[in-house]
């Protein structure tokens, strides 16, 4: 299924949709030959993984192209440990205290793992959140989306610095001990990859949630609010916009509005409790709440205020949506109301008509998600869907409704309204204003009503229903 | 101040914080412009000049530029050395490796869902300090940072006297780079114009 290489810049993207889609193929075959290996029907209603799989595919080395990490082949999960599996466990002494050496593990029947989107390097690289086994509305620190430029960046937290200087009264240089002392905050936020979604605009192409939409994470992040650090360096007049920076091997930079810093950004060391992943920024990264995830510098190393924009590549040749005249918006960086039903989703399968509850993920860049509702019928008619509390704002929203499915075709689809008023469009209604401008239109920013067919036989597929 | 005066400030402070937190679950916006009024922290040290020089941004402006200067002909060299292997012999891209820098002016404006634009630093990027900016700090891929200022100057006039943007001994240098005009130069609307659906 290679394309003809063309070696042009969006070419170089449809060979890489084209790689996922391989890729995600390959990773469902394997799921069902290593479930019929077992017996079981090979499309579970819920993703049920178990570590015999994982066992069959280090024992046969068959395992998916590229799709599972290199540590599939030791005997656990990745994330667990093997432990004999006694016939019945309340007949034997379990595993001794302790003995995880003092930091936990799953249980080696989860397999739950990230996605890598198939880029060429695996330094420059993306991998996706599994959204469709969820629960609840935290995203474990492990599963958490990522997207690297240039490698997973290793920094002795001693050894780091923030640097926050240009139009300020006092340049600072911080300690992550410093910023530790300082007034700090928790926030339960989203993050989102403005380009979450991108190989669904014009037709329906990956096959799964995760695929589709996993591209966003919740995570509790705990650090020191922004206008704080403005007030210590003390901000001049003129000032509007900030430059900051990354300390990964692609030195990234992003131009972002003075006003950010003062209404909610904040600079974050911690993450669900513990200190931020490696993965997600380790020491120190900005958290820029309900903004596109690539403002949320990681690994911030330095902050210049400034008068301007700086015009860098990461807000000029990318990060911009470039419309059907030609014209490119800069600047975009709220992530709009989105919601995706989780279960049932692309590649489960029904196992007859009867009681299920519909359940998913909502959210909203601009605030709290004020309602979400649920079509079984493509959007004819609409049903309002319960949130669970707390509602946070910025925040993955969890959505429940119950389903009677009469054993007939459905299409399931989802929509939230936010504390703006603002009702998550179609597809259609995006594309009818942005234009398609190539197959993946203006890339960024699709926040369309997602939809899933449920067959007659009970199997779900992503399809595209306006 | 006596240290009870302090305590009191720092207690008042803090109340402060804490009083914004009542309108949602989160606490409100965090705008120490008006929740913390206390004098600096006086943490940190002040940065000196030699830890900060070896930071850069390079806006359209041009303030800041280094020293050197590069030529099409120097850049070349560099190109072929340090770029080649991944951008392509014609700067066209490599497939699984580097993007396409030129081609694709006319490609912009296009509705077909069928047929990609090519955006590249000839047809899309709106300024060349940005391409400077993004050589010397990012490439070549696998080590970065490693060109020196003239390198990178002459790596940028390669290309983009290869996309016909400048001509061949034209020297880009912090004076002439920032004058340079860019093909795509006003294809950018800052500002964001959403929602698209009300």
């Amino acid at each position: 299924m290679k394309r003809q290489a063309r070696f042009e810049l969006d070419e170089k993207t449809l060979m890489l949709i084209d790689d996922m889609v391989d890729a995600e193929r390959n990773y469902l075959a394997e799921r069902a030959r290593q479930a019929e290996l077992e017996g079981h029907d090979p499309e579970p209603v819920r993703r049920i993984s178990s570590r015999r799989h994982f066992l069959a595919a280090a024992a046969t080395g068959l395992v998916g192209a590229g799709m599972l990490p290199k540590i599939v082949q030791a005997k656990a999960p990745p994330g667990a440990m093997e432990r004999p599996v006694p016939a019945d466990a309340a007949k034997v002494l379990g595993t001794p205290t302790g003995d995880d050496a003092g930091y936990g593990s799953r249980s080696q029947f989860e397999s739950e793992v990230r996605w890598r989107f198939p880029t060429p390097t695996k330094e420059s690289s993306w991998t996706m959140t599994p959204l469709d086994g969820s629960l609840g509305i935290i995203t474990p620190s492990g599963l958490h989306f990522e997207r690297h430029h240039g490698g997973i960046a290793t920094i002795d937290p001693h050894k780091h610095f923030l640097y926050v200087h240009g139009m300020v009264e006092r340049p600072r240089k911080y300690s992550m001990a410093d910023l530790k002392r300082m007034p700090s905050i928790s926030r339960t936020h989203m993050i989102e990859c403005s380009g979450n979604g991108l190989t669904e605009w014009t037709k329906p192409t990956l096959k799964t949630a995760q695929g589709t939409h996993g591209l966003t994470s919740t995570s509790e992040w705990t650090g020191v609010p922004m206008s704080l650090i403005m007030q210590d360096v003390g901000v001049k007049p003129g000032a509007k916009w900030v430059i900051v920076e990354g300390a990964d091997a692609a030195v990234m930079t992003r131009s972002l509005p003075l006003e950010k810093m003062y209404e909610d950004a904040f600079l974050a060391y911690g993450q669900n409790g513990e200190a931020i992943r490696p993965e997600q920024g380790y020491p120190l990264r900005m958290n820029t709440p309900g903004w596109e995830g690539n403002t949320s510098m990681k690994h911030i190393r330095r902050i210049e205020i400034t008068d301007v924009p700086y015009q860098t590549r990461e807000e000029t040749s990318k990060y911009s949506d470039l419309m059907a005249n030609g014209k490119a918006r800069q600047f975009t960086f709220v992530m709009e109301a989105k919601s995706v039903i989780t279960f049932p989703s692309g590649e489960m399968k029904l196992p007859g008509p009867g009681f299920y509850e519909v359940t998913g993920l909502a959210w909203s860049g601009r605030g709290k998600v004020t309602k979400v509702e649920v079509s079984a019928n493509g959007g004819q008619t609409w049903a309002e869907a319960q949130l669970q509390d707390p509602v946070l704002p910025i925040c993955h929203t969890r959505f429940r409704l119950p389903w009677y499915w009469d054993g007939k075709p459905a299409v399931l689809q989802s929509r939230s309204t936010d504390e703006t008023g603002y009702l998550q469009p179609t597809i259609k209604q995006l594309t009818d204003v942005r234009g398609t401008n190539g197959p993946i239109a203006s890339i960024y920013h699709l926040n369309g009503i997602q939809s899933w067919a449920v067959a007659a036989n009970g199997s779900v597929t992503n399809v595209h229903q306006y | 101040m006596s240290i009870n005066t302090r305590k009191l400030l720092v207690a008042a402070g803090v109340a402060a914080v804490a009083a914004g937190c009542a309108t949602n679950p989160q606490g409100t916006h965090l705008d120490m412009r008006t929740a913390y009024n206390g004098a600096p922290l006086n943490f940190g040290t002040t940065p000196t000049a030699a830890e900060l020089s070896k930071f850069f941004s390079y806006p359209p402006d041009g303030r800041g530029l280094p020293a050197g200067s590069g030529n099409w002909e120097q850049g070349k060299k560099v190109y072929e050395q340090k770029c080649q292997v991944c951008h392509g012999d014609k700067l066209q891209g490599v497939a699984g490796m580097g993007e396409a820098l030129n081609g694709g002016r006319g490609t912009l404006v296009n509705n077909d869902p069928k047929k990609p634009p090519m955006k590249t630093v000839e047809s899309y990027w709106p300024y060349a300090t940005s391409v400077f900016d993004f050589i010397k700090r990012a490439m070549p891929f696998n080590a970065p940072g490693s060109l020196t200022d003239s390198e990178v100057y002459a790596a940028t006039a390669y290309v983009l006297a290869q996309g016909n943007i400048i001509g061949k001994t034209e020297v880009l240098n912090a004076q002439t780079l920032p004058k340079v005009n860019m093909p795509n130069k006003d294809g950018f609307v800052p500002g964001d114009p959403r929602p698209d659906v009300k």
